[in-house]
């Protein structure tokens, strides 16, 4: 019985101290973790033009603009700042504006030279009736706002 | 014959949707079989194993 | 309580009982979820037909994870209390898990293509995932390295221990860092996110996919405690 409790006690502190070493590390490569940067953070923090980063957020309505050659224009928003994008390729089914995107490239003077472009979709599932059906009766806004508070389409890590 | 088709072109996505499934449903039949295979196997094995012994504990009788 | 199931001879009585089961659940259950999902619930309105793979990646996702739980609370109870059959069963779910987590990460990859633009990318979830299949992978490979196996045993169990740290950062992944990955849609506070008519097939499917593991659990556990006996008997038969 007593051999079974100091087991049992190894065991549990063993799990405690590596869930606290592994959190620890976690939280000191937070910065690499991440999968792509706010247009906030991108617009504030000062990046050199030669480093590739990603760059998440909505595409902002109205803002897509096709040039030919397959290039296309477009800003990236978060509510609180946007990015001018510019980018030659294929765009992925889900890109369209409103939606969440991250886009892969460098940032040059105030435009950022994506090299590739992702969609981003939401949680939300749903037929396109029912879409439809929120849209009208106003909840779509409601709901939408609720998804902005959240962070999780704008691209910050909520603190 | 043009509902099949539109069935299985899934709006253009078949050819993401159907690998899926039929994959998923590859794997899984393929580790049902296995472990199946496994247990029959070693079931077999102890009934081999199990008149040997008794054969060998009968002639130590005689 | 533990200790009636951990006798191998009467578990393996009840595991005959409940084997069919289990097989017909699986088979009913998969048959209802197939039909809802492939025919009857409808396209998104943003991902199309597309959404159909959910069906299959999601319940992969869900079963990848908690077979792993499963398997560290096994190993867990294996090495504290010394119940022979909780070894067995983290033993015999280590192979059905990992080809949860390849599925997952398989149908993913379809999925993300169409969807994102790429099969895959290095965001926290995608890797975390990635990982999980290699702790499965690892944990068969060590348990299996030893000539004893009661060592091999040991060793297996304490990393399927230090690997379940990554569980909750799978789980979590999306909400502590941004990734490419959406949040989740059905376990969180708020409910799910999901309409009916695509949550119902979704959790025929996951249903399905629980039976089935139990089942194939079952039957590996009885051919592991045949493979214990075979191994008794052919010491025996060399010692005596």
């Amino acid at each position: 019985m007593k051999r079974k409790h100091k087991r049992l006690t190894f065991v549990g502190l063993a799990l405690l101290l590596i869930a606290a070493a592994v959190g620890l590390i976690l939280s000191a490569f937070e910065e690499s973790i991440v999968f792509f940067h706010s247009p906030t953070d991108i617009v504030e923090k000062q990046v050199s033009p030669d480093r590739r980063l990603r760059l998440g957020g909505l595409v902002e309505e109205g803002s897509v603009e096709k040039k030919g050659d397959a290039v296309v224009n477009f800003r990236v928003t978060d509510m609180a700042n946007a990015v001018n994008v510019t980018y030659r390729g294929i765009l992925p089914d889900l890109f369209r504006e409103g939606q969440g995107v991250v886009a892969e490239g460098t940032y040059v003077a105030g435009v950022f030279k994506a090299d590739e472009v992702l969609a981003k979709h939401d949680e939300n599932y749903m037929p396109p009736e029912v879409a439809d059906a929120l849209k009208k009766s106003g909840k779509w806004d409601e709901m939408s706002e609720e998804m902005k508070k959240q962070g999780h389409v704008s691209g910050e890590t909520p603190k | 014959m043009d509902v099949i088709k539109e069935f299985l072109d899934m709006g253009g996505y078949g050819g993401y949707i159907w690998p899926s499934y039929i994959v998923t449903a590859v794997v899984l039949i393929v580790m049902l079989v296995a472990s199946q295979r496994l247990l029959k196997g070693n079931e077999a094995t102890i009934k081999a194993l199990e008149p040997a012994k008794k054969e060998e504990t009968g002639e130590e009788k005689t | 309580m533990l200790h009636r199931f951990a006798n191998p001879t009467r578990f393996l009585r009840i595991a005959t009982l409940v084997q069919p089961w289990m097989a017909w659940s699986t088979i009913l259950l998969a048959g209802a979820g197939l039909y809802l999902g492939l025919l009857s619930s409808p396209a998104d309105y943003q991902q199309g037909e597309s959404v159909r793979i959910m069906y299959v990646h999601v319940p992969a996702a869900w079963m990848a994870m908690f077979c792993y739980t499963g398997m560290a609370v096994s190993a867990g109870v294996g090495l504290i209390w010394k119940h022979p059959l909780a070894d067995i069963a983290a033993k015999a779910t280590a192979p059905v898990g990992a080809c949860f987590t390849f599925l997952a990460l398989f149908t993913g990859a379809l999925w993300g293509k169409p969807m994102w633009g790429t099969w895959w990318v290095w965001d926290a979830r995608l890797t975390s995932m990635l990982v999980l299949l290699f702790l499965y992978l690892g944990y068969i490979a060590l348990a299996n390295a030893f000539d004893d196996p009661s060592r091999g045993t040991r060793a297996s169990s304490i990393l399927v221990l230090v690997g379940f740290v990554n569980v909750p950062i799978i789980k979590f992944s999306v909400d502590w860092w941004n990734t490419l990955h959406q949040p989740a849609s059905v376990i969180k506070m708020d409910g799910p996110s999901i309409d009916a008519s695509m949550l119902w097939p979704l959790l025929l499917m996951a249903v399905a996919f629980n039976t089935y593991y139990l089942w194939v659990l079952l039957i590996r556990i009885r051919a592991e405690i045949v493979a214990n006996k075979i191994r008794i008997l052919r010491l025996k038969q060399v010692h005596g």
